[in-house]
């Protein structure tokens, strides 16, 4: 790899003549996100952009965040990292899936700069990478929407069928079911994390199939507006979508980055930030669930937030066994919960849910 | 069981967007230009059709100035196309960006409000759906019954004949043009206020480049424009809907069908036309052709 | 009053003239937008045209221009042929899409072989796959008469759907847990597509570019094809008199566009993007037919239309970094830098003489 290293060298060279010297006493750790949305996305990305700005509130003129937001995954977010590196930032977000390899590359380069990247599993020493367990979330709302139906069918709209939205069907599933044994989920996914009009037609074919409580995995507040239509019930998603509020939405499960960002910049000011990879949920604060509404009756409400109480202090695990796969093979035995690596390349649905797997 | 009606209802409220602005796209093409900037104008007509909504209250008061926003954004591609004679690919390739930009950058403050409630019209079908369905026998009447389409058609099939005749080609198709960026604002704004009730960039997501196949499809026709909106509507409602009765559906496959009908459609048409038993439609022998009066 | 009179040729003076033109009132307009928006024009002008260029970690974007305009170049100078004979391919995306998977197919199917041939034959079949997908729509024009526009607008909308496909399933790769995207070629030394000379951004899609800038250039000013191309789209009916076979024309400038944007896709898989993935037409094509319009169909003026608007691109995310300009305003400036070219082109086309 001649290439890798004359560019290293010429990268190091180009930090030095851009008169951008290496971070000393009391001057702004300068930090760099790039988003994969636009900020205005009312969703992921928008979610992401809040907590930048909750670690300029935290750190005040200790920090300078900057951000390039709507960057393609691919060769685009491999520039738009480099040239966050070469304008100084010593710490750098990247905050979809699909920057991964563009992020390894790029942390290659730079040895010293702290790279943080969501939802990945490359890791090297300066790259580290952070999740949040969504569905811890997912089993809390589960467990809402099992106790609201009253047509027994459940719904759920996916975007794509990756591990993170396959988990979230299956938890909000299995605590539905154990609320109330008769419940079916029924499954519709768009290909889309963002395509209202889609999002819309999904939720008006889960509601035509008699479903009246649904959730989502995908950005658009298009679903809710459907279920306000219908007189259904829904939840927000990424953010709380509160304007829906108490009904359809009755509650929400919210992306809040804040905890984990202001952690790890904490940490990078203070010389302790080393790689490494983070799985946070309710515990943390990084998946939160918003306000129950009044629409909730006050016995559904305190058994949902008695379980979300049971998950943020570690006490339950959401796949806990006896699980079986959809098939009928066995997944976990009594008592036993699922491993990260197991859950981190889920491609089954647990038992009970008829709809197929796309394949 | 899946019922029919029931998926008819779906597919009629998935359709207006599209239906809208296929008629638009329609008639500007009957009238000899091809106006790539449909999801321009659509998003500029979610923009404003939003914003006008949620600042006095009323979704009928959106959807006129939609439709006036439209209507203005295709007039910079008039501008542009029919006295400066430019390629019309091209200046509506950059009325779609344009128009993506522009409203992205002017639509920050309307981001997270909602929009005042849709109007609910007969059968529980909200207005704009009636007046979507209501416009296709109207655009059929005026391009083949009365006088005004016919000249507007003379002027597509052949401008130069047109203009001997001494028809105002350019006056025409400025008409045109005018039309078919109401209708792409129409069909934007039903989008924003009738599908999500809230503005995101960018929330067109495509719909307006589906229009055009639509039209394509439709053999120029405004009956086909319905039945075009209704299969390529029909399509995404009816995956969707077997989806959810749990029915393994090949989603990426199914989606093209509509695509490769169109083209199947299209070299259909182009044949007959080709082996001399002309049809009912036809590609508008100027489309896309600048017009330049010598005289 | 004025009326337009057409000129027998477009005088050099105005060709070269309204280009620039065009920026400098891009600029204005752009700079009075971002007034009005409440940044400082002056800066984010120089922060969009200028600090890519010159400014201080320029010795990183530069060579990235190159990297962004060569996949541009390559298929604007394909279009060009073609717009000049008035044979219209929009579909330059889906057959620089399709030319990515076919170059990708080889690759995968090789892997994890070494080889010296993996690499041609992936160039092979790219040029190839975009090539068919070129043919669709010049055959079903020859055999049919269906508008070439039509057809190849609507194979984009089929090849993104096959590219959503492959990602998802026969693509996707098996070590990725199960999410879609099909394997990093740029970790496949075999068929990656590296810098070739460490910090230009050179990549050999940028050499194919040059190549085809060159020989289009011959063969419209040299060659009798070229001759033939300008016949067909200045007088359709003379060429024919002339012994044009229009149909030939057709296939070639669609195939050979076609061909083009396949290698781009193929470059631009193996290399900077590395993967298929749901999203990989990424708008490539599309944005090649402004270039092409912006270069005014020549070879040079290509060139410098592609670097335009990579500078345009990287220039907008230094002005995010920068001044916290939003990602949009790109698009706006884009668009109205092609309104203003193609408002001024009338001067290269017509005299604008009073009316007596």
């Amino acid at each position: 790899m001649i290439n890798r290293r004359t560019l290293l060298g010429s990268a190091a060279a180009l930090v030095a003549a851009s008169s951008l010297p290496a971070l000393a006493q009391g001057e702004k750790l300068k930090i760099g996100f790039i988003y994969v949305g636009p900020v205005g996305d009312g969703g992921w990305t928008f979610q992401h952009d809040l907590a930048r700005q909750a670690v300029e509130k935290e750190y005040g003129d200790k920090v300078e965040t900057t951000f390039i937001e709507s960057v393609p995954e691919g060769a685009d977010a491999e520039r738009a990292l480099t040239q966050l590196a070469l304008a100084g930032n010593k710490m750098i977000f990247a905050t979809s899936f699909g920057f991964m390899d563009a992020t390894v590359n790029v942390a290659k380069k730079f040895p010293d700069i702290k790279f943080e990247h969501a939802t990945g599993y490359k890791r090297s020493d300066n790259l580290a990478t952070y999740d949040a367990r969504f569905y811890e979330g997912r089993a809390v709302i589960g467990t809402i929407a099992g106790r609201m139906t009253k047509s027994n069918k459940i719904g759920y709209i996916g975007s794509f069928p990756i591990p993170e939205v396959i988990q979230g069907i299956n938890s909000a599933f299995i605590h539905a079911r154990k609320v109330n044994p008769n419940v079916e989920m029924k499954v519709v996914w768009v290909y889309s994390w963002f395509d209202p009009a889609k999002e819309a037609d999904a939720a008006a074919a889960l509601i035509a199939e008699g479903v009246d409580v649904f959730m989502q995995h995908t950005d658009s507040t298009a679903p809710l507006a459907k279920a306000q239509e219908a007189g259904v019930l829904g939840f927000g998603q990424a953010s709380d979508m509160a304007s829906f509020a108490p009904k359809p939405r009755i509650s929400s499960i919210v992306d809040n980055w804040a905890p984990y960002y202001i952690k790890r910049v904490g940490q990078a000011l203070d010389g302790t930030w080393k790689s490494e990879a983070t799985w946070a949920g309710i515990g943390d604060g990084e998946v939160v669930i918003g306000e129950i509404t009044e629409a909730v009756p006050a016995e559904v409400k305190a058994e949902a937030e008695a379980l979300k109480a049971k998950i943020a202090s570690g006490e339950y695990h959401p796949f806990t066994g006896p699980l079986k796969k959809q098939d009928g093979s066995d997944w976990l035995a009594d008592g036993a919960t699922a491993t990260d690596e197991e859950l981190s390349g889920l491609n089954f649905y647990v038992e009970g849910i008829t709809a197929p797997m796309p394949k | 069981m899946i019922d029919p009606i029931a998926v008819f209802v779906l597919l009629l409220g998935a359709a207006t967007p599209i239906l809208f602005a296929a008629l638009g796209e329609l008639v500007v093409e009957r009238a000899g230009v091809l106006n790539l900037g449909v999801e321009g104008m659509m998003i500029g007509g979610a923009l404003a059709g939003f914003a006008s909504a949620h600042a006095t209250g009323s979704p009928a008061l959106g959807f006129v100035a939609a439709a006036i926003a439209g209507a203005a954004l295709s007039m910079i591609f008039a501008a542009l196309t029919q006295f400066l004679l430019s390629n019309q690919v091209a200046t509506g390739l950059a009325l779609t960006l344009f128009g993506l930009g522009l409203t992205a950058m002017f639509g920050k403050p309307f981001e997270g409000v909602k929009a005042p409630s849709m109007m609910a019209g007969p059968f529980g079908l909200n207005l704009m759906i009636w007046l979507g369905l209501l416009a296709v026998p109207a655009v059929w009447w005026f391009l083949m019954r009365s006088r005004a389409g016919l000249i507007l058609r003379a002027v597509g099939e052949n401008h130069d004949a047109a203009h001997g005749l001494g028809y105002p080609v350019r006056k025409v198709r400025i008409a045109a043009i005018a039309f078919g960026g109401a209708m792409a604002g129409l069909g934007g704004a039903y989008i924003s206020i009738a599908t999500v009730l809230q503005w995101t960039e960018g929330m067109t997501a495509g719909a307006g480049w589906i229009a055009l196949a639509i039209v394509v499809f439709a053999q120029w026709n405004p009956w086909g424009v319905l039945a075009g909106a209704w299969l390529f509507g029909g399509v995404t409602v009816l995956q969707l809907r077997l989806q959810a009765a749990g029915v393994a559906v090949p989603v990426q496959l199914l989606s093209m069908a509509p695509y490769l009908a169109t083209i199947i459609v299209l070299v259909a048409i182009s044949a007959r036309q080709k082996f001399g038993r002309s049809g009912a439609g036809s590609t508008p022998g100027s489309l896309g052709q600048p017009f330049h009066a010598l005289r | 009053m004025f009326r337009l009179e057409p000129r027998a040729s477009a005088p050099l003076l105005w060709q070269v003239a309204t280009p620039v033109m065009a920026v400098i009132a891009t600029m204005i307009t752009g700079g009075l937008l971002f007034a009005a928006l409440g940044f400082d024009p002056v800066a984010s002008i120089r922060t969009i045209f200028w600090d890519p260029l010159f400014g201080p970690a320029s010795g990183y974007s530069r060579p990235q221009l190159l990297v962004k305009a060569g996949p541009l170049i390559l298929i604007a100078s394909g279009l060009a042929l073609g717009f000049r004979a008035g044979i219209w391919n929009i579909g330059a995306e889906g057959q620089y899409i399709i030319g990515a998977i076919c170059g990708a197919a080889v690759a995968l199917a090789a892997y994890p072989h070494e080889a010296f041939w993996i690499f041609p034959a992936m160039i092979v079949a790219g040029a190839v796959g975009g090539w068919a997908w070129g043919m669709i729509p010049a055959l079903l024009r020859n055999w049919f008469g269906a508008s070439e526009i039509l057809v190849s607008l609507m194979l984009v909308y089929v090849a993104q759907k096959i590219a959503a496909w492959m990602a998802f399933g026969p693509m996707k790769n098996p070590e990725g847990f199960n999410f879609p995207g099909s394997r990093n070629l740029q970790q496949y030394p075999a068929a990656s597509n590296p810098e070739l000379i460490a910090n230009t951004g050179l990549h050999w899609g940028g050499i194919a570019a040059l190549v085809a800038l060159v020989v289009t250039w011959f063969v419209m000013s040299r060659h009798i094809l070229g001759f033939r191309i300008r016949t067909a789209g200045a007088a359709p009916r003379a060429a024919r008199f002339a012994g044009v076979r229009p149909e030939r024309l057709v296939a070639l400038c669609l195939g050979l566009s076609g061909a083009l944007a396949g290698l781009a896709g193929l470059f631009e898989v193996a290399g900077p993007a590395g993967q298929i993935t749901e999203s990989f037409g990424s708008g490539y094509g599309f944005t090649a037919i402004i270039v092409a319009f912006l270069g005014r169909l020549h070879p040079l003026g290509i060139l410098l239309a592609g670097l335009l608007m990579a500078l345009t691109y990287i220039g907008g995310e230094l002005a995010q970094m920068m001044l916290n300009l939003p990602a949009s305003t790109v698009q706006v400036f884009q668009g109205m830098l092609l309104f203003f070219l193609l408002g001024f082109d009338i001067l290269t086309r017509y005299r604008i003489r009073r009316r007596a």
